[in-house]
Parts: C-alpha cells; sequence; structure tokens
C-alpha cells in the first residue's frame, strides 16, 4: 500500500493509505471523529487536501479503499467502470479534475458523457476540495432527468415527495395529509409512506390507499411505501399495485447485508417491479434511500469517512436505474453530523457527488431535536440545494414529522423555493394542478383561492361536511 | 393568539382576499392590511380530527402565517429544553420515596457514564453506553455490603437514564413504574427486584453493565427518548435478559412512546410485564421474544375506504 507524503516547511506529513488521506482531507464532522478517522488539526486536515490533490485519478482504479473480494460494491465499481468515458478525464490528478469541473469545458452534455467514467470515490476525492459553491456550481451544470407517471429532474423544476406519515398508519390521517399536500402543489416526485407498522399486509393496504386516489383523481404522480425490498417484492407477488420499490442502501456490502439485501435482491426487485408495466411516460422503477454515517452505525465503513461511504452507494442506485434517491441528510443524528453548519455542508455534497455520478438526487432536508440546528439552517440548504438544481425535496405538513419524530421540509417551503428561484413541478404534473385548479398561476407559483372543485366534493361527502 | 387561527367555518369559503402584488402594478389594491392579516386560512383544518399532523396551516401568501410559524417555534424550544436541561435527580428520588409500593427501589444509587457532559454526550454515544470508573466502583461496593441473608440473585434491576429527553424521566418514570410495580405485585412470581439506579448521560446499553454488576436476571432501562416536535416527553423501555457488557440491541425489547398522551402507562406496564413474563420463561428476550400483543391490531382493520374516496 502506497505512502502519502507532504512537506510544509520543515515539517512531513505522512498518510499511510489512501483511504486515511481522503478520511483526513474531508471537512471536520462529528461522525468521523467517532470513528477516529478524523485529521487531529485544522493543519493536518488543510495539508490533506493538498496532498489529495495531487493524487492522479488513476489511483482510485488501482487502490480500492474495500477489498475487491470480499466486497460485492467494490466489485460492481470497478467491473463496470467505463473506460472510454474516464479516457476524457484519466490525465488529471484530484486538484486538476476540480478546475477542469468548473472549466467552461464541462458542459452538461460533456458531464453526462463522462460520468460513467467517474467512480464514487474519485467523486468523493474532488468533493473534499470543493467549497460549497464549487459544488453548487458544477452540480447545477450535471442533469439526470428520470420519469415513471412524470418526469424528474429537468433543468429549472424542483418536485417534492408528499410524505403523510401517521404514526398509528389511520387511513383516514393519511389521507388528510395526501390533501393537504396536493392542494399545497406537493407530491410530483412521489407519494411515499413510511408505514408505522412493517409488514407485508400493511404494506399492501398503503398501496391500495394511495392507489385509490392517484387513480380517482387522475394524478400524474407515484406512490410508494418504504418498506423493506423483500416485502416490496412479496407485495408484487400478492398482486398489490407497487409503483416503485423501496430500499434504504449504504456503500459496503457489509452494510446492505446489515439493512438485510444484496445486489441481487435489488435486481430482483427491479424486475419484479418493471414485470407490473405501470409507469406511462418512463421505465425507472427504484426509490432509495442514503445518508452519510449509515456505514459507521452498522460498523461497517472499513475504516472510512463517512462521505467516502456515502458517495459509494450512489454506486448501487446507479445501477438499478432508479427514478429517486436521496439523501436523509440529518435525520442520523449528532453524532455523526452535529449542527447546522455539518448538515449544510453534506447535503451539498451529497448532492453534488450524486449528480456528478448520474444519480436523481434529492434531499430530505432536515434535523432532530438533539443536533444543534433550526428551521434556519433548513432554510438555507434548502435555498441552496434548489440553487444547485436538486431534483426533489420532501413536503409534509408544517415540517413536523409525527411518526419518525424529525423536522423537514414542508408543503410551504416548497412552495418557498419555487418562488424565489421560479423553479416548476415536474411538467405533467403542473399540467394536472392547473386543470384541477390548485393553482391559478402554475408558473407564478399561485395557489387558488377557493377550494378546488373536485376535492370539495370528498370535504362534503365527509359526515357533518365542512 | 387563538384569533389568528380559522376555525374553517360550515360554509367552507376560503377567504378571497390578498391577492399578489406584482412589482410591475401600478394599480395596487387597496384592500386594507385586512383584520385577517391577509392569511388566507384552510377549510380543510377540520381533517385534523383524522391527525396530529399540522395540516390545514393557511398561508400568508404561500408562506406560513405568523402564528403557526410561532407555534412551531414554541414546539422547537420546548424539544431543545427536553434534551438540554438536566435531568433533576434529587426531585425524582424525593418523589419516589413518597411512593409506597415502590420502596424496594431504595436507596437509590446515582450512576454517571463516560461521557462527562452534554456536548460530549450527544457526540460520543460509545461514551454513553458505559459506566465512568466511580460509578462502576459504587456497584461493585454496594455488592459487597449486601447482607447474607439477603444474597438471592436479584430477578430484575430498574435503571432509570436521562437520555435524550429529562423531562420524559422525570415527568413518566415514577407514575409509569408505580402501575408496573403494582402489577407485580400481583405476580404469581415473587419479584426480588434490585434498588434502583439512575444514570446521568446515559444510554441504553448502559444498562447492560449495571444489570451485569448487580447479578440480575434481567435489567429494564427506563430513557428518555428522542423528542419529537409534539412529543418532547416520549419515555422509552428496553428489556435485557441476562444483561452483560457488549450486547446488542437485537438481544432487547422495547416499548415506545410510553407518556399520557401516547401509550398510556396502564397499557405499557402490561406489554412491560408480559415482556418480562416471557423473557423469564424462555430465558431470552430480543429479536427471539415476539411481543405479540398486537398482533390482531392490523388483521381486523383492511379496508382503504377514506374521505378522499368516499363515493
Amino acid at each position: 500500500m502506497g505512502q502519502y507524503r507532504y512537506t510544509l516547511g520543515t515539517q512531513t506529513y505522512q498518510f499511510s493509505s489512501l483511504a486515511e488521506l481522503m478520511a483526513k482531507a474531508s471537512p471536520q464532522r462529528s461522525g468521523d471523529r467517532l470513528a477516529g478517522v478524523i485529521a487531529s488539526s485544522a493543519q493536518e486536515r488543510a495539508v490533506a487536501q493538498m496532498t489529495l490533490a495531487e493524487v492522479p485519478l488513476k489511483t482510485f482504479l488501482n487502490e480500492v479503499l474495500v477489498p475487491y473480494e470480499s466486497d460485492e460494491v467494490t466489485r460492481l465499481i470497478i467491473d463496470e467502470h467505463d473506460l472510454l468515458a474516464f479516457s476524457y478525464i484519466s490525465h488529471l490528478t484530484v486538484g486538476d479534475f476540480r478546475n477542469w469541473l468548473l472549466s467552461d469545458y464541462a458542459t452538461p452534455a460533456i458531464l453526462s458523457v463522462v460520468q460513467k467514467g467517474i467512480t464514487p470515490e474519485m467523486a468523493a476525492a474532488v468533493c473534499k476540495i470543493m467549497r460549497n459553491q464549487d459544488l453548487i456550481l458544477v452540480a447545477k451544470k450535471c442533469h439526470v432527468t428520470s420519469a415513471f407517471r412524470n418526469t424528474i429532474g429537468l433543468p429549472g423544476h424542483l418536485s417534492t415527495r408528499l410524505q403523510p406519515n401517521h404514526p398509528t398508519d389511520d387511513i383516514n390521517g393519511i389521507a388528510a395529509c395526501m390533501l393537504d399536500g396536493l392542494l399545497y402543489g406537493n407530491g410530483d416526485a412521489v407519494i411515499g409512506i413510511n408505514p408505522a407498522t412493517d409488514n407485508v399486509a400493511q404494506a399492501i393496504k398503503l398501496m391500495r390507499l394511495m392507489d385509490d386516489v392517484i387513480q380517482k383523481y387522475e394524478i400524474p404522480t407515484q406512490s410508494c411505501v418504504l418498506t423493506h425490498v423483500t416485502n416490496t417484492i412479496e407485495c408484487i407477488e400478492a398482486g398489490a399495485p407497487v409503483d416503485l420499490v423501496f430500499q434504504s442502501i449504504g456503500g459496503t456490502e457489509a452494510t446492505n447485508s446489515s439493512f438485510g439485501f444484496n445486489l441481487n435482491t435489488l435486481a430482483e426487485a427491479q424486475d419484479a417491479a418493471l414485470s407490473l408495466n405501470r409507469g406511462t411516460v418512463g421505465n425507472n422503477v427504484m426509490y432509495f434511500e442514503t445518508g452519510q454515517g449509515s456505514s459507521l452505525s452498522a460498523n461497517a465503513h472499513h475504516g472510512l469517512d463517512q462521505q467516502t461511504c456515502e458517495a459509494r452507494a450512489y454506486a448501487v442506485a446507479r445501477k438499478f436505474n432508479p427514478l429517486l434517491v436521496n439523501t436523509v441528510v440529518g435525520f442520523i443524528g449528532p453524532e455523526y453530523l452535529y449542527d447546522g453548519k455539518e448538515i449544510t455542508r453534506a447535503g451539498l455534497e451529497d448532492h453534488f457527488c450524486g449528480k456528478l455520478l448520474g444519480v436523481p438526487m434529492g434531499c430530505d432536508v432536515c434535523y432532530t431535536n438533539h443536533a444543534e440546528a433550526d428551521q434556519n439552517d433548513m432554510d438555507d440548504l434548502l435555498t441552496l440545494l434548489g440553487v444547485a438544481g436538486c431534483s426533489f425535496v420532501m413536503g409534509i405538513p408544517g415540517s413536523d414529522d409525527i411518526m419518525l419524530n424529525y423536522q423537514t421540509t414542508s408543503f410551504h417551503d416548497a412552495l418557498y423555493v419555487r418562488r424565489v428561484l421560479g423553479s416548476r413541478p415536474a411538467p405533467e404534473f403542473e399540467k394536472w394542478l392547473t386543470k384541477m385548479k390548485i393553482m391559478e398561476d402554475a408558473s407564478n407559483t399561485i395557489l387558488s383561492d377557493t377550494l378546488p372543485p373536485a376535492f370539495a366534493q370528498s370535504l362534503k361527502a365527509l359526515q357533518g361536511g365542512l | 393568539m387563538v384569533s389568528f387561527f380559522s376555525k374553517g367555518n360550515a360554509q367552507g369559503d376560503a377567504k378571497k382576499n390578498s391577492k399578489l402584488v406584482t412589482e410591475s402594478s401600478t394599480d395596487i389594491p387597496v384592500e386594507k392590511a385586512s383584520e385577517q392579516g391577509n392569511v388566507i386560512h384552510n377549510p380543510w383544518r377540520d381533517l385534523r380530527q383524522f391527525t396530529d399532523a399540522r395540516i390545514g396551516l393557511g398561508r400568508a401568501g404561500i408562506s406560513l402565517p405568523t402564528a403557526e410559524m410561532l407555534a412551531f417555534q414554541l414546539s422547537h424550544a420546548q424539544a431543545r429544553d427536553a434534551v438540554s436541561f438536566p435531568l433533576n435527580t434529587d426531585e425524582l428520588c424525593q418523589k419516589l420515596s413518597t411512593i409506597e409500593i415502590l420502596k424496594p427501589l431504595s436507596p437509590v444509587i446515582h450512576l454517571q457514564s463516560q461521557a462527562n457532559d452534554r456536548t460530549t454526550y450527544l457526540q460520543r454515544p460509545d461514551l454513553g453506553r458505559k459506566l465512568d470508573e466511580s460509578a462502576r466502583q459504587s456497584l461493585v461496593n454496594f455488592m459487597d455490603k449486601r447482607d447474607i441473608s439477603s444474597k438471592a440473585q436479584y430477578d430484575l434491576a430498574i435503571v432509570v437514564v436521562d437520555g435524550l429527553s429529562s423531562l420524559a424521566v422525570q415527568s413518566n418514570a415514577l407514575p409509569f413504574m408505580t402501575h408496573l410495580f403494582e402489577l407485580l405485585e400481583e405476580d404469581k412470581h415473587s419479584w426480588n427486584i434490585a434498588p434502583m439506579t439512575v444514570v446521568k448521560e446515559g444510554r441504553v446499553a448502559v444498562g447492560d453493565d449495571i444489570g451485569e454488576l448487580l447479578n440480575a436476571q434481567a435489567v429494564i432501562v427506563l430513557i428518555g427518548e428522542r423528542p419529537g416536535l409534539s412529543s418532547p416527553d416520549s419515555l422509552g423501555l428496553y428489556l435485557t435478559w441476562s444483561p452483560k457488557t457488549g450486547l446488542n440491541d437485537a438481544s432487547r425489547n422495547c416499548i415506545s412512546n410510553i407518556r399520557p398522551a401516547g401509550l398510556p402507562y396502564t397499557e405499557a406496564a402490561q406489554r412491560a410485564l408480559y415482556l418480562l413474563t416471557e423473557a423469564h420463561k424462555l430465558k431470552l428476550s430480543g429479536v427471539n421474544l415476539k411481543d405479540r400483543t398486537q398482533d390482531d391490531v392490523i388483521e381486523h382493520q383492511q379496508s382503504t375506504k377514506n374521505f378522499l374516496i368516499s363515493d
């Protein structure tokens, strides 16, 4: 294993492996401190970044961070690496790669060609030496679109996952949140429920609920119950109306084993969902969630820093052509991302790495009550991600998820970003919002002041009326 | 403050004031910055009968109305305080001493984890799982000094841990234990219970160390759960059979959200007794000990009928 050295004045810094160099070059965060891989001083971090900038990109193909023999994610990364696409950038160091990405040569068209030549480790490495504005600027140039019943990720568009969770999966409680979200113009990325009771029977019930609503109101969107991939396979076998297959994924085989699946499981699930042929404008049937710290919390990080593990998860994602991938950035807690500053940085890193690798990246802009963060931090990250061209964010009533006990972006927040940045919902969904008289002027994000007729009727049917 | 809230009246009429004023407009509507503060109310707010979610908040433009924004800030402030306020152990012990049925739990043993302040605690869960050296020593001393006559092995040790919400422990630990002890007293098995331990800056697994040092057959950890915005006072219960250092969550059974507005004390105590009895019978806890008290819940409600698809 190679040694990495850097001489600064009279002092020589040594890093015994590429993994150590990557970890020490990472901007400070609590999870790397918890793992014991963090730089011992601010100066060591800065020197590690300078050392990393001199590492040729080719090195990442020869010095793998997790052994090829024992990790199927490493095998996926190496075996499917596209040398032809890589040839555009194969002569560059990490530092040169940053310059190239920022340069006017790296157009959206070129970036989409080079994408398959970039490994997650290359993306992670360059990310560590980029400032927040660099992460935003380059991510905005990476156009990744996906489609099922609508089209996600077109430039100038921002979609939302409507997340109508309820602590006991109460059917009317979930329906009430769906109505609230739809009337606030949310739900084009997916209507996705985290079930409180996680089993096959419950998942099928929730899928039917969402499918009934989508069909009755002819909503150009898709539904998903965020249950384990093996449950969803069983749902499909039982004839349930499955639009998207969900799974939480990580960047090492051991992480994914701890989640109870492997790459074959995902392939089987993807085939099963494709066989239903339920998409109308596209066939991206997978929905993945990720988040920095998941490998460490499963003790499956192989001594790597958490941002590098996270980037490797996107190799797993891109293999299965997902409709949606989102990093649940602040959910894991302050032992991994301590405060608003660390959460913001991680959100921008994950979005950048995902987009650079060609993944339809969204972000659950969120925090828990034991993190040093608040709504202002979320406003900042949401705005930055909106500028960076993030594919989608979450939408829940009043930012308060009463089932998962954390705060994420609200239906109102999505409208705020659309107003200040002029971003639009998925085009098919926007047409529906106008047709249903939910939006009075969709292009300016102006909601109708009166209750849309189709929904007024349903509310009237409630006992006692409204 | 209540006056800002719409009651969602019977006519279902969303207010038709406050058209958007565009910058290019020279013809600025003279509608007064109205008595409503230009808030558009949502007639579907009454659907809150079905959920505690913050639906039907209304809007000022497309933003949160002032009252709703401030109400949220208050909830967040309460949750933050629940995390940062230290557990008042003196008050807890004083109250404990006034409850007759909880007498077997005294004298309380006070312990500290290896995380010695809140900032460290939040960033280093590994330290919160371990007892500090003086805490370990006080348990060793306690065991050494026990009367010969009472040296039968404890059936159960109860460990109260501040966790992420001191509020949860302060408000719910004693009422819950009172219910549990009423059930234990009526139980056919006669439970030999260790004195209660209280741990500051602790995580769930700290109960493993304590149970092992007290040589208890089982340990119940009562801990403040991660506070939610609408539930800053959620108490969690973790049962571990044959506790020893190094176990993981697969060896535990959990009862979550114990609080008046969540899982009521009586029901939580019944479930705890069920788990204790099963653990005692099977000599194990965790993934192989299934809580079957909930099994019928899903089966008897398969309909997906709801107001959105009622016709």
